[in-house]
């Protein structure tokens, strides 16, 4: 049995060693067609805008200091809107070790 | 109903009314809630017929109800690993939720419940709200190092938090607009070429034979948004697990 055990192991190295199994999955298993991967990035860069939109203008409303918040909060939402698309294309950490 | 006047209005299927005559006029009962009570029993009609057999060779209700509990499972698993388990339940009651209301929405006269913005921000905010809270549970106020990776010099600080913090409240936007955008355009081009079907085929002796090319697309159509019913439950359920995952184990 611990013979068993152990061969296994060994098999489970070599195979990794020698790239036989496939990588761990990215995002799961989204939808990996074009445009799948169009549609999210869309939606994920108009989610970031929508609510740095949002968080300036009711600032602004709230601080009465109309258009500056707004426009500091629409660069922010930007910027999150470019890095939600980064992070749609970086590789995620394995999320399970066996 | 669709066509009035000759003309295409594709949007009054998503309108609201009261149901179930003098109860749902009361208390604003609209058919939209009736579909979703309707989904529900439905759930736990097959969960309860599937549980309660228990057969080794399992029949076809069984069958689905166990290849539903497995599908869900792995994905749970896969995804916030095995300490993941406990968020089982609620992944599986949001994805059976969101299936059986885009898959109702489907059939004639019945109406879909995840074409309204409310319905699925109200999903999302859910989620976000559990996501947000099992974090806060697991990890306290160290949670907040989520919105400033290590490692990033400190003075762009004042940059990175705003960035992370709408980053991370978008979740909640990029979640609800996702399902609610594709179940309206399915369903709107459902109806614009169900449409062009009945304009067409009134143009005299011609009208049939032109009128079987839109009913064409609708054929192809119908079986593209069955399709798409179930890929948008399966995404907003991977989702879901996905955010438990980063709750779970930060970074």
């Amino acid at each position: 049995m611990n013979e068993r055990n152990g061969f296994e192991d060994r098999l489970r190295q070599a195979r990794a060693r020698e790239g036989l199994d496939k990588p761990p999955r990215g995002q799961g298993q989204l939808p990996q067609s074009p445009w799948g991967i169009g549609v999210r990035a869309g939606v994920e860069v108009f989610s970031a805008l929508v609510v740095g939109i949002g968080l300036g203008f009711l600032l602004d409303r709230w601080l009465g200091t109309w258009p500056w918040l707004f426009l500091v909060f629409f660069v922010m939402g930007s910027a999150a809107g470019v890095m939600n698309v980064y992070r749609l294309f970086s590789p995620r950490k394995r999320p399970r070790a066996q | 109903m669709a066509v009035e006047g000759k003309t295409i209005d594709a949007l009054s299927q998503f309108e609201l009314s009261p149901v179930l005559g003098i109860f749902g006029d009361a208390v604003s009962f609209s058919q939209s809630n009736l579909f979703m009570v309707v989904a529900v029993a439905l759930t736990f009609y097959l969960m309860k017929a599937t549980a309660d057999r228990g057969e080794l060779v399992p029949g076809r209700l069984q069958a689905l109800g166990e290849s539903a509990y497995e599908f869900v499972a792995g994905m749970v698993r896969d995804q916030v690993g095995d300490d993941g388990r406990k968020y089982f339940p609620f992944v599986f009651s949001v994805f059976m939720f969101v299936l059986f209301g885009n898959m109702l929405g489907m059939l004639p006269y019945a109406f879909t419940f995840t074409s309204h913005i409310m319905v699925t921000l109200t999903l999302a905010l859910v989620v976000f709200v559990v996501v947000t809270g099992v974090a806060l549970s697991i990890h306290g106020m160290h949670f907040f190092s989520y919105f400033f990776p290590e490692g990033a010099p400190k003075w762009l600080a004042p940059i990175i938090i705003p960035v992370e913090v709408i980053s991370y409240f978008s979740r909640v936007v990029s979640l609800s607009v996702r399902l609610f955008a594709n179940m309206v355009a399915g369903h709107v081009m459902l109806k614009v070429f169900a449409t062009f079907v009945v304009l067409l085929g009134g143009l005299g002796a011609v009208g049939p034979f032109v009128a079987a090319m839109p009913l064409a697309v609708n054929i192809a159509l119908v079986g593209f948004e069955f399709l798409v019913a179930f890929l948008q439950a399966y995404v907003f359920a991977i989702l879901t697990s996905i955010y438990l995952h980063d709750a779970v184990h930060l970074h």
